[in-house]
This record gives C-alpha cells, sequence and structure tokens, in this order.
C-alpha cells in the first residue's frame, strides 16, 4: 500500500479557507440587507441566493464553464484584467466555490439577524454609535452563533464540492485536483487503497471539526468580556 | 429659553399620529396616556427611530427633522438618550461593558456628566462586573437608565421605563429617577400611563388620546382640567398640589399643612417645617356639604366655591370643579342626585370634606 499524495487534501484545505473567508466578506452585507429590506427585489434575491442549493452542480458548472471561458464576455474580461483564466485554475475554483457555498453563508447570518430584530441596532444608535460601528460592535458580536454556523457549514460544504469541480476546474494537480478529485481518481483507476486512506481522512476530519463546533457551542455561550 | 419643538405626523395602519407641541428644555415632562395612545410612537419619532414619520423637530435652534426631502438626522447624531422599556442592554457585555459603550462615545461632549459620577449616583458599582442576564429586572433598568445618562445626552427619552416591574422594584428605582434632571442637569421625557408615577416625576405633562394631543401644561393645572376624559385607563381624576408643612404632632402622629390659608391635617410625614410637599387628592376622595358640617370624624374641612359642574345624563355620577382660594382647585366626584337635591351650581360657596390625601413623594421639593 503506498501512502497517497497529499497535495490535494491541502488544496481542498486552502480552497475552503479562502472561500470561507470570502464569503463572510460578500454574504454578510447580502445577509443583512435581506433581513432589514422591506424592498420587493427581497424575494428575487433570497431565490437567487437560494439557487445552488437546489440547482444540480453539473448545471451550475456548466453555466460557469459557459460564462468563464476566455472567449465569454466576463472570462475575457478576466484574461485581459489578470493574464489568468478562471476555467481550469485555482482563481476560477475559488470563484465557483463562493457562488457555490454562497446560501450556506447567508442563511444562517440572515435567519440569525433577523431573530435579533431592529432592537439592538436602535439601542446602539441611541448610544451615539453610527451603523458601521453598531454593525461591527453590536450585531456582530450578538450573532456570533449565527456565523460560527455559516463559517463551519460553508467551509463543510466547500470541501464536500465536486460536481462543479469537475466541470470548470478538471483535474490538473496543485492547482484544481481537490480531494474529491482524487478520490474519484483513485477510484477509477481501481487503486481502493489510496481512496481508503483519503475517504477515510476526510471522514474523519469532518467529524472531528464538527465535533468541536458544537462541544465549543454547547460549553461556551457565546460572551464577550466588555470592561476596557 | 430653550425649547424642543415638533410639528409632527405618522401613519400606521389603523392608527395616526398627528401632534404638535412645545416643550422647555428643563426638569421633566411626562408623556401620559392609555396604551395604544401614541405616546411610545412619539417618543420614537422624537429619538429618529421612526423612519416614516413627517413633520419637524426643531431642538433648541437645532433642527432634527424638517419637511418631506429632507433627510432627517440619525438618531446617532441627536444626542438623545433613550431608555427603553425592555432596557435593551448588550448580552454580550457585561454591565461595565455596557457602560463604557455608551461612555467611549460621548467623550467629545462637553458634559459634566463622568463615570464615577453615574456609578454612584445609581449605586451601580456592585454590578460592574455583573453579567447582564444575571440582573433583575429592577437592576437591568437601572444599569439602563446609566448607559444612557453616559452618552452624555442633550435630552433624556424614557418609555415606561418602569412598566416591566412589579410595584416594589418601582419603589426602588423611582428615587433615582425623581433625582436625575436635578444631579445632572438633562431634560427629560418620561413616557408612563400611570398617573402616580406622572405626579410623583414630572413637572409638566401631555396628554395624548388616539394620537392626538388633548393636554398640555404644568401637572397640577392639567389634572385639574375637567374636560379630561375621567374613563381613561388607570386615570384617577384628582388634583396635585403644592402645600407646606406647618407643624407635626408626634402624639397623634399628625402633620398640619398650609394651603394657601386653609389647613390640612394629614398623617405624619417627614420632612422639615417650613418645606413643602406634593399631595394629590382624588376626586372620589372629596364630599360636598352646603354647611360646615360639626360632629364629624373629617378633619380636613376646605371653604371652596363651584366653578364648573359637569353632569352628563348618562352617568350617575358628576365632576365638580372647586376653588379653593389664590386659583388653587379640587376636583369633588359626587352623584349626580346630590348635585340636584343640594341645588348645587357654579357660583355657590360649599364645603369641601376631603377624605384622603396621598402624597407623591414624600419630602418632594417642588420646583
Amino acid at each position: 500500500m503506498t501512502i497517497p499524495d497529499l497535495g490535494p487534501l491541502w488544496l481542498t484545505l486552502h480552497l475552503a479557507a479562502l472561500t470561507t473567508i470570502i464569503l463572510l466578506i460578500v454574504g454578510t452585507p447580502i445577509a443583512w440587507w435581506l433581513s432589514v429590506t422591506r424592498s420587493r427585489l427581497k424575494a428575487v434575491v433570497e431565490a437567487v441566493t437560494a439557487l445552488p442549493l437546489v440547482l444540480p452542480p453539473t448545471v451550475l458548472g456548466f453555466y460557469m464553464l459557459v460564462f468563464f471561458s476566455p472567449n465569454s464576455a466576463i472570462g475575457g474580461l478576466w484574461v485581459e484584467a489578470t493574464g489568468t483564466k478562471l476555467t481550469f485554475s485555482f482563481t476560477g475554483l475559488v470563484v465557483c466555490s463562493a457562488i457555490y457555498s454562497l446560501p450556506f453563508t447567508v442563511q444562517p447570518l440572515q435567519s440569525t439577524f433577523e431573530t435579533l430584530g431592529r432592537a439592538p441596532m436602535e439601542a446602539a444608535a441611541t448610544l451615539r454609535a453610527g451603523p458601521l460601528d453598531a454593525f461591527l460592535t453590536v450585531i456582530s458580536p450578538m450573532a456570533a452563533r449565527g456565523y460560527l454556523t455559516a463559517v463551519v457549514l460553508t467551509f463543510a460544504h466547500t470541501i464536500g464540492e465536486f460536481g462543479v469541480v469537475l466541470m470548470v476546474g478538471g483535474n490538473i494537480p496543485g492547482e484544481t485536483k481537490v480531494i474529491s478529485i482524487a478520490i474519484y481518481e483513485h477510484v477509477e483507476t481501481i487503486r481502493y487503497a489510496e481512496a481508503h486512506i483519503l475517504s477515510a481522512g476526510m471522514l474523519a476530519f469532518s467529524f472531528l471539526v464538527l465535533l468541536f463546533v458544537y462541544v465549543m457551542n454547547r460549553r461556551f455561550p457565546i460572551h464577550v468580556g466588555g470592561s476596557t | 429659553m430653550n425649547t424642543l419643538a415638533f410639528d409632527l405626523g405618522i401613519a400606521f395602519p389603523g392608527f395616526t399620529l398627528d401632534v404638535a407641541h412645545e416643550i422647555p428644555l428643563h426638569g421633566i415632562t411626562a408623556l401620559f396616556g392609555p396604551s395604544g395612545c401614541g405616546k411610545s410612537t412619539l417618543l420614537r419619532i422624537l429619538a429618529g427611530l421612526e423612519r416614516q414619520a413627517m413633520g419637524r423637530i426643531d431642538f433648541a435652534g437645532e433642527t432634527w427633522q424638517s419637511g418631506p426631502g429632507a433627510k432627517a438626522m440619525p438618531t446617532h447624531k441627536r444626542g438623545a438618550g433613550y431608555v427603553f422599556q425592555d432596557a435593551r442592554l448588550f448580552p454580550h457585555l457585561d454591565v461595565a461593558g455596557n457602560l463604557h459603550f455608551a461612555e467611549r462615545r460621548s467623550r467629545h461632549v462637553s458634559s459634566g456628566i463622568d463615570f464615577d459620577q453615574v456609578v454612584s449616583a445609581l449605586d451601580l458599582a456592585p454590578l460592574l462586573g455583573r453579567r447582564v442576564t444575571s440582573l433583575s429586572g429592577g437592576e437591568r433598568q437601572r444599569v439602563a437608565i446609566g448607559r444612557t445618562l453616559l452618552t452624555r445626552p442633550r435630552l433624556l427619552l424614557m418609555d415606561e421605563p418602569l412598566a416591566a416591574l412589579d410595584l416594589k422594584r418601582k419603589a426602588e428605582i423611582l428615587p433615582y429617577i425623581e433625582r436625575l434632571p436635578v444631579v445632572f442637569g438633562v431634560p427629560a421625557i418620561y413616557v408612563s400611563h400611570d398617573i402616580d408615577e406622572v405626579t410623583r416625576l414630572a413637572h409638566r405633562m401631555m396628554v395624548l388620546r388616539d394620537g392626538r394631543l388633548l393636554a398640555a401644561g404644568p401637572v397640577e393645572d392639567v389634572l385639574e382640567r375637567l374636560d379630561l376624559p375621567a374613563n381613561g385607563e388607570r386615570f384617577e381624576p384628582g388634583v396635585a398640589l403644592t402645600a407646606r408643612i406647618v407643624s407635626h404632632d408626634p402624639h397623634y402622629q399628625l402633620s398640619q399643612l398650609d394651603l394657601d390659608g386653609q389647613h390640612l391635617s394629614v398623617p405624619l410625614v417627614s420632612g422639615p417645617i417650613g418645606s413643602r410637599l406634593r399631595l394629590r387628592i382624588k376626586a372620589r376622595d372629596v364630599s360636598i356639604a352646603t354647611r360646615r358640617p360639626q360632629d364629624i370624624s373629617i378633619r380636613n374641612i376646605l371653604a371652596a366655591r363651584i366653578v364648573e359642574i359637569v353632569a352628563p345624563v348618562e352617568a350617575a355620577q358628576a365632576d365638580l370643579l372647586l376653588e379653593i382660594g389664590n386659583g388653587r382647585h379640587l376636583r369633588a366626584r359626587i352623584t349626580r342626585a346630590s348635585v340636584h337635591e343640594l341645588g348645587l351650581a357654579p357660583g355657590f360657596g360649599v364645603f369641601a370634606l376631603v377624605k384622603s390625601v396621598t402624597f407623591d413623594a414624600p419630602g418632594f421639593e417642588a420646583p
């Protein structure tokens, strides 16, 4: 039995971490807007955000392939601007993952913000805190559990990604060959031993991450000391 | 003199508010009325928490809100502190953290209010390290009031801060609130549906009903007005009067009070002779006699003149407005039948028999 190449593992973690960070930055304002808006566009934006939940990954991957190809408008612009391609590249994978995992960030955050309601923002405003100040110092810490859920779901979901990667990223070692693809390849080439090691590793890792989160969540209810 | 002047309106499904008034910026002004009359909504508009509000607000010459199209000044720039009914302390911070949150953001404001002063005025020192979730209802409101004071506000808006508390807790906090305008020199608007709170705390009051301003003025003047709805929720018609302590009689446990020449005898009160205190006489505790009664246990019999009689035919009761000299008034509630049998009419001299006197605040020094 040979020890499989661990490159795909690191690539996967790298991709998931980067995607999670990007989605926290992008997803927070979307979730906040959805939680406070009375606009008619809300339903439209909610539907679009939820699309990746119901679409087969191949559909998503197909459209991304179409839009990101260097011959298309978006893909062409990207090539002009950066000199790299969005298809069959790590950058492209990050962009696709961010779209694919968007609902897993936005939905927990939105429901957390909705649970908090207007009261904390109002209280903060009467205490002379501007909207951004109030969001960063009151809403964010009060929404810590929502953020924890969003991070775990986004991270785990990105790790489990397969269909979109296969369509848009292909199987380039060190670039797009993430762990799910590597396992698929091992199985295809009937190298079950390596597939076993990678799969068991994924299983153990995923379980430990979730266990850690749930234990932390139960043992340490979110509380930040405020004395300065 | 600096005032808060406003002319405001807002429309919700099934409710509209339309109120214009001008409030002097000192002391406590009560916003009084039954639940759903719009008093909290008005307070929220003044704080800038209701975006759909129309109209204008001028605070001491500064425009907080003007006509349509003009952007209203956002809440965090108004410098109006707000004490919410439900405290709204931040659960992720401890008590000290909540206080510092406000204090840090108001350091640029020139004001005599400092952290230690607020902590000592509200007795918050023992609470500073506590988690806000471990506080009792009364403690929570005290912290909320302290936090609001530490925003170094130019105006204090208090939305029924005691409504969620039981009588005992209320009694604990009232003295703190009472002292606020004196100790910190911040004018306050205090929303309440409890007339006892209003007469105890406020210098002047606005009465709201169904989104309209029904009456406004000094508490004593407003309370003696007969045209106020007597059947209002928790509204007990009566008057508030300021009297001077003349003497104490420890033997019979009574104090003598002077009411512009007329005397009142009441159960012993604390307070030095010559000091003034506010008392309240409910209309139903006042009876009428056309001659000074003899051999009667009631000790407080005041000579009075009938100013006005309101006796709606569909009611058993009649409300009398009585003058007891020097422009001071009493209200009496007697049956319409008695009015008829005694032949009472405006202008008549009568005797008012006062069965009971309530003190709004023992030792309260009327301004």
